[in-house]
């Protein structure tokens, strides 16, 4: 696979072959042997590989699962725990499912939260961050249908609500509701259809996404830890000085990170699949029933910071319509952080009090929510979400002036490194 | 910096951790102190479960088969004492009783009990089976103190005996607060050995909703050794590649 | 750089973790590719099925379903059975020596009881189901026709237990399945005895 600089590729008879006709050769040079990312990357960088993992793992065990899995109200429970017990292995395969799903949420957060503090979306990486956030819509879609799937009580009671939340748009809600639903209820039809969007239309749609998220990130190139572009220090040759070529380092790094986060993810899988009734719901183990709703009822926990938001908000002027609003509103939002944020630096490392205070809370203000998402709106957890919800909401909607008006470090020439 | 952020993880993942036990909503019981791995408690728990169960209730997930290779229990023995229903050990557990009658004489079809311990927790069902109390304005009789107004007769009756529960007089207004039971009439077992045989019949209904589990666990201890095989090699040729990079 | 690369560990560390690897690929590999096996469901399915031929009149012949396959249980006459010799001289393998069947039935009759053929009426050439020509000298297949199974796919001929005919695209006789009587007009079809039910 010896090459030169010209581009041209020399060695075996069949690689030289394929290469004539497929830029093989050019494709792994430009996207993992020479590309460069900076050296200084820390901890946080490596749950981009790792969502990349966790991705191919839903796949190939949804795959796995739709071999066996009944998409009909009057089988699908029946079918799931068939998967759980009749086929040989189906109980890992589902389980590799599910924890996944889990597990996709919180490699994808913790993901988005590196890019918040470490500026990942700021110009010239507006578009990389776009289609990042694409990617976190078309995500939630593809879990919110896929819960469904089980067609267990909590599955049912959940896309009710959800769907639900279309209705409260005015003239158009009941329609549009209907028309998701395909029926005045959740139903076989509803099942069907959301099964199709599952396990074809939506992973389609990820796939090209997460496509175009690599493609646009090296384009032009990863950031770092301090923000500094590393393309700015080049050698004679042309190679950035403070980057290092992506395999073998950050192959390897990754992988032992993969390992790190495998132990996290089979513990989870063979200890607690449940996870004490976050990842696997108890009243999802009753099957859909449209005569009785789960006592306590609320979605997956990687929804429940929406959830808190959407609950947090009073129905007023005679409809609820603005819950959603916010709720989708909190959302939305992150697609406008490259042109709030106008701090003369991209890193949090170099940024003013008043910036890292405002990242502390936002995260603290997602955790509570997430936690009062959970709990029935009861006792003190409404009040919370209405602050916390506020407070969320102040991140973005300040950020123009908070953000130009902090005060700042000198971000140094080259990036900070402390060799191993 | 690698410290603070390694640090900063750590409190994230601490924050998920907590969340876990908090998500168990609701009222909490006594544990069952049952143990899946006990194998003559699950086969007593099966003979119970034939015997005083799968009369009203079906098992519709599990196989006769399967249950007798989990629990060693020989052939012969699962055709003599414990399939009623059926001739075939491939079959699963369907209850004697049609559907319709049940709904005519309870009210209710009796729920399927494949997955109850996953659906309401193996202490609740516990719980709900040592809380049968004498209540003569039920039709069955009895009232249930975990489960207010079921619909189900104390089918272990002859087993506990009848209890009768005791209320504090309410000191506000609203629903008297259960205080504690008395056993008047004390049944063929005694306190200990009525326990006993709940504890054995739902560590059968807790291994009938996943009966995989021990399986489960027991590969999952072989899985994170080989993992941290891996991982100690990944480590260590991730160490040795960043030696070049200073 | 002040120290020299020890190349030897590294690629040392680079095997091991490889290997570490592949063998986990091949391991979590091992559950997707057993998941394709017959299933508990499929399994119970496929359960030995238990056939009444009490009523089945003498060269009348009973068709049920195993595991998505035919079985034939075919009473034979006397005179059916005195047939299988005149067929012998035609056929491919008269002592069922490259045939399936159980041990208890590689005989001329390939029966436990001769009187009855319990046998998976499926061609083994590509798997068609063959007719049933049961006449002798049946002019639809041959003026000299002992009696047996005709297959309309591509032709081959079977006699009355099954053996296939020389010359037939067929490669070997029709399998005969595990059976046994659990009364005398009672055939478990799928088990050699009761007990392996």
């Amino acid at each position: 696979m010896a090459s030169d600089n010209s581009g041209t590729p020399q060695g075996g008879g069949l690689w030289a072959w394929i290469n004539a006709r497929l830029p093989l050769d050019k494709m792994l040079k430009e996207h993992v042997t020479e590309y460069y990312a900076p050296k200084n990357f820390n901890l946080w960088y490596v749950f981009g590989a790792l969502s990349l993992v966790v991705l191919v793992n839903q796949l190939v065990t949804g795959i796995f699962l739709t071999m066996s899995y009944k998409p009909s109200a009057a089988e699908a429970f029946a079918s799931v725990e068939y998967i759980m017990r009749d086929v040989d292995w189906g109980w890992l395969i589902r389980y590799m499912h599910s924890t996944g799903a889990s597990a996709f949420f919180i490699v994808v957060y913790l993901h988005m939260f590196r890019a918040l503090m470490y500026g990942s979306y700021r110009a010239p990486r507006e578009l990389l961050w776009i289609f990042g956030m694409l990617i976190y819509l078309a995500l939630m879609a593809e879990a919110f249908m896929g819960y469904l799937l089980p067609w267990g009580n909590m599955s049912y009671w959940g896309a009710q609500v959800i769907v639900s939340l279309f209705g409260t748009i005015p003239v158009i809600g009941d329609s549009l509701a209907e028309w998701i639903k395909g029926d005045y209820y959740i139903s076989d039809i509803t099942l069907n259809r959301f099964f199709a969007l599952h396990v074809i239309a939506i992973p389609l749609i990820l796939l090209f996404l997460v496509v175009s998220h690599i493609l646009a990130l090296h384009e032009v190139g990863s950031n770092n830890p301090d923000g500094i572009e590393i393309k700015k220090n080049k050698d004679a040759k042309g190679v950035p000085l403070d980057g290092v070529k992506f395999h073998p380092y950050y192959t390897v790094k990754d992988t032992y990170a993969l390992g790190v986060f495998l132990i996290v993810f089979c513990s989870i899988l063979f200890f607690a699949p449940t996870f004490g009734g976050m990842f696997l719901e108890a009243p999802n183990f009753d099957q859909a029933n449209p005569m009785q709703t789960p006592p306590h009822i609320a979605p997956v926990w990687y929804f429940t910071p929406f959830y808190a938001m959407l609950r947090a908000v009073p129905s007023f002027l005679g409809t609820q319509v603005w819950g959603v609003l916010v709720m989708f509103g909190a959302i939305a939002l992150l697609f406008f952080l490259p042109w709030l944020d106008r701090s003369p630096v991209r890193s949090v490392r170099y940024k003013g009090p008043v910036t890292k205070i405002a990242l502390g809370i936002f995260a603290l203000s997602f955790v509570v929510l997430g936690y009062c998402g959970m709990k029935p709106p009861q006792g003190i957890f409404p009040l919370l979400a209405r602050i916390f919800t506020c407070l969320y909401f102040a991140f973005f909607l300040l950020m123009p002036w908070y953000s130009r008006l902090d005060r700042t470090k000198p971000v140094p020439d080259r990036v900070t490194y402390d060799a191993h | 910096m690698r410290i603070k952020t390694f640090a900063t993880l750590v409190v994230a993942a601490g924050l998920l951790l907590p969340l876990m036990t908090l998500a168990n909503e609701g009222e909490s019981f006594p544990h069952a102190g049952n143990d899946p791995y006990n194998q003559a408690s699950l086969q007593r728990g099966a003979r119970n479960f034939m015997n005083y169960c799968s009369g009203c209730h079906s098992a519709k997930f599990v196989r006769y088969n399967r249950l007798a290779k989990d629990l060693a229990i020989p052939e012969a023995e699962l055709r003599a004492n414990l399939m009623f229903t059926s001739d075939k050990p491939a079959d699963t557990i369907q209850s004697a009783m049609p559907a319709q009658d049940a709904i005519k004489w309870f009210g209710v079809a009796p729920p399927d009990l494949s997955l109850i311990t996953r659906s309401r927790g193996t202490d609740h069902v516990y719980a709900y089976l040592m809380s049968f109390y004498r209540d003569a304005s039920r039709p069955t009789g009895v009232n249930n103190t975990v489960l207010v107004g079921t619909a189900m007769p104390h089918v272990l009756a002859d087993l506990q005996g009848v209890q009768t529960a005791v209320f504090k007089t309410a000191a506000v207004a609203g629903a008297p607060e259960f205080e504690k039971f008395e056993l008047p009439q004390p049944g063929v077992l005694s306190p200990e050995k009525y326990a006993e045989f709940v504890r054995d019949t739902v560590n059968f209904l807790e291994y009938m909703a996943e009966p995989i589990q021990t399986t489960r666990r027991d590969l999952g201890v072989w899985v994170i050794l080989f993992l941290m095989l891996f991982t100690g090699f990944a480590y260590l040729l991730y160490k040795e590649f960043w030696r070049d990079v200073r | 750089m002040s120290e020299q690369v020890d190349y030897s560990r590294r690629r040392l560390l680079t095997a091991a973790t490889a290997l570490t690897g592949a063998v986990g690929a091949v391991l979590v590999a091992t559950p997707f590719l057993a998941s394709w096996k017959p299933s508990a469901r499929a399994k119970a399915m496929g359960a030995p099925v238990e056939i009444d031929v009490s009523k089945l009149e003498a060269g009348a012949m009973l068709k049920v379903e195993w595991r998505g396959k035919p079985v034939w249980i075919l009473r034979r006459t006397p005179a059916m059975l005195k047939q299988l010799e005149v067929a012998e001289p035609f056929l491919a393998d008269p002592h069922s020596d490259g045939s399936i069947q159980p041990a208890y039935a590689k005989n001329e009759a390939r029966a436990l009881k001769p009187e009855y053929l319990v046998m998976l009426g499926v061609c083994t050439h590509l798997g068609c189901s063959p007719l049933s020509k049961f006449e002798v000298a049946d002019v639809t297949v041959s003026a000299d026709w002992p009696g047996g199974f005709y297959c309309p796919c591509h032709g081959s001929k079977y006699d009355l237990s099954g053996r296939v005919f020389k010359g037939a695209p067929a490669p070997s006789n029709m399998t005969v399945p595990p059976y046994t009587f659990l009364t005398d007009g009672k055939i478990l079809v799928g088990a050699d005895s009761a007990a392996t039910v």
